[in-house]
């Protein structure tokens, strides 16, 4: 019996919520009184799987396949899951991302598994039940869900847990092979095309972001939210009746039907405050609020706000940050 | 081409969400149910392919029969018949294998959904169908187009996207902005009430997963508000007081 975590890489290095993934794998591991190894799909560096160590894992398999360094659901499904076998693995945490809840929706039904998503705390037992608490209607609720079978799936929502920093302490990488046959690869991309981030950062993945809604006025405005977000290191986002007006692109839509985020800090421009905008990001940690309107809804979420222009106040802060440093 | 399109019935967007006093089910007084937002976009372009490609889509619901009226509201926007698994749709393992025996039995070439249900967010039911199935789930989609068997398909990856092809059949997850969603028209609304929705009854194992108990967010403590005038202290609170800077 193991933990098995799914690590996610890009560009050599492990994306920071695999890391909190890895840290989350490895106390359930400790929990349960066995070790926690890790599976890396993406392109990764045998340093950066390495230093996993410092997140509490023991053992890191790796596949240097080249077809695997893009996402195929197919091929990850097939790779992972030989993995579980091998490490007679009881419960599987990965990422709450794109990738890792595809892949995790075929590993449940392939190896016969209880899956949650969307998770946001660490497991607990009661009763003999294995349960996890867990996003629910779109940032409006949590849910305490029991994991029915032996084998469980747990997929992390980012931000939701600390990443371990176990300075010094190294993983032991091995090659890893599943005999992937071609028609795992149904589903490879004929073609990856990354977004320009402003932050440096996706915004699925941002610590901080800056967002814009209908109270910029107009795209020719934007300049003001993202010299703010560069200065913070963040990553921009906006409402959904900006995104509907193509003043922003779509992947830059938060809220309930656009992508949920929870940074530390999120910093709403000239948005009012719909519940279905605050649904998408309400879980983040501090929520700032700028608007000229005192009654915006938005303020009764927010922990810091300013009543004022955002064309005068924009400016005050991305200059307080250059002065900070 | 046959299009299977399934759809849940959620609570309105606007809806303040609340529960019953011990917490294990949505308080449903006053509550609107409309077809899942991310579901609506898996319709509209699976009708949009019918009327390129001919052919006919089916919508399928697993819920009890309080649904129906969004069943007939599917068929209004243009599907042309329905099928209802009457059950309660307990959890994404339950809901994917009345999916997958609905499309095993008809025959399906493209099955198509949202990407996740906006209640229940679990982005699950997509792929176990697909794994169910034996064939290739591409979710979430942004982008759905086809020639003969063949689709091709933008998938949104964190920070981008894959252009995929496959081949028929498949399972398709959808999003924004795949199309705009239709809504129903008067004379839409009229053929739909005579258009068939079959019921039948479930099949295969229970859940997978139960929910025991449901809690909302914890309040916030109230806004510091900061003025307008000294805008920058607002970013020395945030390195001092709330660290987050």
């Amino acid at each position: 019996m193991s933990v098995l975590v799914v690590v996610e890489c890009d560009k050599g290095e492990v994306k920071k919520s695999s890391l909190e993934v890895a840290s989350y794998g490895a106390q359930v591991a400790q929990a349960l009184g066995t070790t926690a190894t890790a599976i890396a799909v993406g392109e990764a560096s045998e340093a950066s799987l390495a230093s996993l160590g410092e997140q509490g894992i023991s053992k890191v398999l790796y596949d240097n396949e080249a077809r695997l360094k893009e996402f195929v659901n197919g091929a990850y499904t097939k790779l992972i899951a030989a993995a579980a076998e091998q490490e007679q693995a009881q419960v599987i945490v990965l990422a709450n991302s794109n990738i890792g809840t595809s892949v995790g929706s075929r590993l449940a039904v392939r190896l016969q598994a209880s899956l949650a998503t969307n998770v946001v705390e660490l497991p607990r037992v009661e009763g003999g039940n294995f349960i996890v608490k867990r996003g629910a209607y779109s940032g409006k609720a949590f849910s305490d869900v029991v994991l029915l079978n032996d084998r469980k799936i747990i997929a992390v929502k980012k931000n939701s847990i600390e990443a371990l920093h176990n300075a010094g302490q190294t993983a032991q990488v091995q090659s890893f092979s599943a005999q992937l046959a071609d028609t795992d690869f149904a589903d490879a991309p004929k073609q990856v095309i990354m977004q320009e981030q402003t932050g440096g950062v996706p915004l699925p993945e941002a610590d901080k972001v800056v967002s814009g809604g209908r109270g910029m006025k107009g795209p020719e405005n934007w300049h003001l939210i993202e010299d703010l977000a560069k200065a913070l290191g963040a990553a921009t986002a906006c409402s959904k009746p900006v995104s509907d007006v193509d003043w922003r692109p779509h992947h830059e839509h938060v809220g309930q039907t656009g992508i949920t985020v929870s940074p530390n800090l999120y910093i709403a421009c000239g948005i009012s405050g719909a519940i279905q905008h605050l649904a998408g990001v309400n879980s983040s940690k501090v929520i700032v609020v700028i608007n000229k309107d005192p009654e915006a809804p938005f303020f009764k979420a927010a922990d810091y706000g300013i009543v004022g222009d955002v064309f005068d106040v924009l400016p005050k802060l991305t200059q307080a940050v250059k002065e900070l440093g | 081409m046959k299009f299977l399109v399934c759809i849940s019935n959620v609570p309105d967007t606007t809806t303040k969400i609340t529960f019953t006093p011990d917490n294990k089910e949505l308080n449903k007084a006053g509550v609107q149910f409309v077809i899942n937002p991310w579901d609506e976009y898996a319709l509209t372009r699976a009708i949009e392919l019918k009327e390129q490609l001919g052919g006919s889509v089916t919508v399928l619901n697993v819920g009890e029969a309080d649904t129906e009226p969004n069943i007939r509201k599917a068929l209004a926007i243009g599907a042309d018949d329905a099928i209802r698994v009457n059950a309660k749709p307990t959890d994404a393992f339950f809901v994917a294998q009345q999916i997958a025996a609905v499309a095993k039995d008809g025959g399906y070439d493209v099955i198509l959904m949202g990407k996740e249900s906006i209640d229940y967010n679990g982005f699950q039911v997509h792929g176990m169908v697909g794994e169910l199935l034996g064939i290739p789930t591409v979710a979430p989609a942004m982008k759905l187009d086809m020639s003969g068997n063949t689709a091709t398909l933008e998938r949104e990856i964190e920070g981008g996207k894959e252009i995929v092809e496959v081949q028929t059949p498949f399972v398709v997850s959808c999003q924004e902005p795949m199309c705009e969603p239709r809504i129903p028209n008067m004379r839409g609304i009229m053929t739909a009430r005579t258009k068939p929705l079959k019921v039948v009854e479930a099949t295969g194992q229970g859940a997978a997963t139960q929910v025991t108990e449901y809690a909302l967010p914890p309040k916030k403590q109230g806004v510091k508000l900061i003025d307008a005038e000294n805008a920058g202290d607002l970013i020395r609170l945030l390195r001092n007081e709330a660290k987050v800077i």
